[in-house]
Formats: structure tokens, C-alpha cells, sequence
């Protein structure tokens, strides 16, 4: 039955952008850390999706291949009263750009529906299939 | 005696199994809505479904002529066979998934899977009824 194949499908997905709406929550809940003893700030996180086989041809779901970390120099910050200041005087936050972690989130969500959707659709479809030739 | 029962059920049933189908590949094209490099797959369903009822010929196959050769399949509802959509807006991660296009083909084939079940549906109920009598 080729139908039952599209809950693992959209399962996938579901699972994929949900571990995507944690890493943009890490990210914002990160947002304003700051560097520790070792001089290392947070790193900002992104999933990176693969398409994986789902046996049956033609049927093709979502995996987190990979979570990345942004390697980009974080947020320096001119603060010489702060207790994590260098000795220049400087700050070092977190390298998490809120309003691109925000646009993710938006993102995120919507696919997620998307693929509740596409469930929800499957599933009455299915029931209805199981009911044939019974109703008269 | 019985092709004549089973007969109007065949046509249905093929189309009921491909339009399974055709779910199923547009339910991978929203689940990798995100995933770059993904192409989005799509079947030309009406030769599919000729295809399927023997209404057209298969594509010609590749001739098997040792016992370890393999025999791909053919037609429009196979993996070679199944189309790839282009991009409607170049995107970045060259995705070429279209989400209104996708979400459309998918409430469209869904409104169509239940009419042929709806056909089916209907052509079972006359034969019981014409085997009952009533």
C-alpha cells in the first residue's frame, strides 16, 4: 500500500523541522551569552537537511544530516565595567543574528504544518479507502 | 461470468493505485520543501494511466538476454519515468520545490482519489444490487 508510505515521509519531515525549531531556540536562548574564561562565545547552530530513500521508488523523505556550527567571529562589544571584559576592555557575545534565527523559526513552522497537512490529508483518504464497498 | 463483475472494477482500481501514487511523490516534494538541491518529481498521470489499462504501449525496455541482467521498469508511473519539475523562482539552494504549486497538486489529487473511490464505490453497490435482486 503505497498511501501507508507517506505518513514515514511526512514523519521526516515533521521530525527534521522540529529538530530545526530546537537549534533556532538554542540560537535565541543564546543570543545574549557571552565569552567564557576561554574566550569561546556560543557558536550559532544550523541543520543541514538531506533527502533519505524511503524504500518504495519515488518516495523520498527528510533527514538532519549534519548540525553546523556558524563560524563567524562573534560580537565584540565595547564594555570595560563588565565582568567578562578583556583586557581591551571588549565583550565577545554570542555570533546569533535574532532576526535571521526568527525568520528560520517562521520557516520552520510553516513546513511543519505544511506537513501536518499533508498527514491529515493521508489519513482521511486511507479511512475513507478502508470504508470501500462497504457503504450502500 | 466473472470478468463481467470484475471488469468495471479494473479501470478504477489502476486509476485508484496511481493516484496513490502521485500522493505519495507530492508528499516528498513538501517534505524536502527545505532540503537543498532537492528536485521536485511529478507524473504525467494521464499516460500513466493509459499506460497502466494497455491503452498505450509500454516504452521499449532494454532486452534481457543473461540471467543477471536487470530489468528496469518503464512507463510514465516509474522512476525513469517520472518527470522533474523546474523552478518557477530561482531559489539559492537550487531547490526547485514550488510550495503553492506542490500544495495545489496535492488537494487536487486528493479531491480526485476520492472520486474514484467514490466511482468504485458505486459500481460495487450495483452489482450487489443487481446480484440481490433489489
Amino acid at each position: 500500500m503505497s498511501m501507508l508510505n507517506i505518513f514515514s515521509v511526512a514523519g521526516s519531515a515533521v521530525s527534521a523541522q522540529s529538530q530545526r525549531l530546537n537549534t533556532v531556540a538554542t540560537n535565541l536562548a543564546n543570543a545574549d551569552t557571552v565569552a567564557g574564561p576561554d574566550g569561546q562565545s556560543f557558536k550559532a547552530r544550523q541543520v543541514l537537511f538531506q533527502t533519505q530513500p524511503m524504500g518504495d521508488q519515488g518516495a523520498a523523505g527528510v533527514r538532519v544530516a549534519q548540525v553546523l556550527e556558524d563560524q563567524t567571529p562573534g560580537r565584540r562589544v565595547h564594555d570595560p565595567k563588565h565582568p567578562a571584559a578583556d583586557a581591551d576592555g571588549y565583550v565577545t557575545y554570542a555570533n546569533v543574528n535574532a532576526v535571521e534565527e526568527m525568520v528560520n523559526m517562521i520557516s520552520a513552522s510553516r513546513s511543519y504544518q505544511n506537513n501536518v497537512e499533508v498527514m491529515n490529508t493521508a489519513k482521511t483518504l486511507l479511512l475513507k479507502t478502508l470504508q470501500m464497498g462497504q457503504g450502500s | 461470468m466473472l470478468d463481467r463483475l470484475s471488469d468495471p472494477l479494473a479501470f478504477q482500481s489502476e486509476a485508484l493505485v496511481l493516484r496513490a501514487e502521485r500522493q505519495r511523490l507530492l508528499a516528498s516534494n513538501i517534505a524536502n520543501a527545505d532540503t537543498p538541491g532537492y528536485v521536485a518529481r511529478d507524473m504525467d498521470f494521464a499516460t500513466a494511466l493509459r499506460q497502466a489499462t494497455g491503452a498505450q504501449a509500454l516504452p521499449q525496455s532494454m532486452a534481457t538476454t543473461h540471467a543477471g541482467h536487470l530489468a528496469p521498469k518503464t512507463g510514465a508511473a516509474s522512476e525513469p519515468g517520472l518527470l522533474y519539475a523546474s523552478a518557477s523562482q530561482t531559489n539559492l539552494d537550487r531547490n526547485t520545490v514550488d510550495m503553492d504549486r506542490e500544495r495545489a497538486n496535492f488537494a487536487d489529487n486528493a479531491v480526485k482519489y476520492e472520486a474514484t473511490l467514490r466511482f468504485l464505490n458505486g459500481s460495487v453497490s450495483t452489482m450487489l444490487n443487481a446480484i440481490k435482486g433489489q
